[in-house]
């Protein structure tokens, strides 16, 4: 089970090839990419990252443990980005497997949503003009 | 005894240190570790609120005791994804 924070880019073809079984019929994967304007509208170049990297892949076994658990036997596998992405950039992916569709979608769904609920991971948000500002995540985005 | 400070995001910001070596009294608590860091750099008084405090991996509140040779982690609220 691969979870992972990382500095290069993220290889979500890989990734999905981690939860891969024989018996599994489902494989859902998210991928979180840097967009170009912020939810006020004003244009983004790129977000810088930064982890509580222990902590932060100790929450992502929390999460993982916690899906295996709510849909038995679902497969999950998570990456998380650091340092200086630019946008188009894939900043995380998660991928979810399952016997059917429906444990792969919910568990996945479950691992993105409570991952930026908990993982101690930055962001900041880079302007055009070199300036910069910490992002928290709001409920549900 | 000393503790070893770990600052991240914005709190890393207002420190302007990422990492640093504490000497506390003995029997010092989490919450008296966020003020001797406030008594060095007031602005950190408008994070205090917002800003949880790991001990060795694990959130604590305030009256956590800390031990010499603790990893503290300052951590504001998180924006990963």
């Amino acid at each position: 089970m691969r979870l992972a924070i990382v500095r290069e880019p993220i290889d979500v073809e890989r990734l999905r090839r981690e939860v891969e079984r024989d018996d599994f019929g489902g494989v859902t994967v998210f991928v979180g990419v840097v967009r170009c304007r912020d939810d006020d509208g004003r244009s983004v170049t790129g977000l810088s990252y930064e982890a509580f990297e222990p902590m932060a892949i100790a929450a992502f076994e929390a999460i993982a443990g916690e899906a295996r658990e709510r849909w038995s036997g679902v497969a999950l596998a998570i990456e998380h980005r650091i340092g200086d992405l630019s946008v188009g950039e894939v900043a995380v992916a998660v991928a979810a497997a399952a016997v059917h569709r429906e444990a792969a979608f919910a568990a996945c769904r479950y691992a993105i949503d409570q991952l930026k609920q908990r993982a101690p991971i930055w962001k900041k948000e880079r302007y055009a003009d070199g300036s910069g500002r910490w992002k928290e995540n709001a409920c549900g985005r | 005894m000393n503790v070893r400070v770990l600052s991240f995001a914005r709190v890393r910001e207002v420190l302007s240190s990422g990492q640093m070596t504490l000497d506390l009294a003995d029997g010092a608590t989490a919450a008296d570790l966020w003020s001797a860091l406030e008594r060095g750099c007031p602005p950190l008084r408008e994070l205090a609120a917002s800003t949880r405090i790991a001990r060795n991996g694990r959130v604590v509140d305030g009256c956590e005791p800390l031990r010499d040779g603790d990893e503290i982690a300052l951590l504001p609220p998180v924006g990963g994804g």
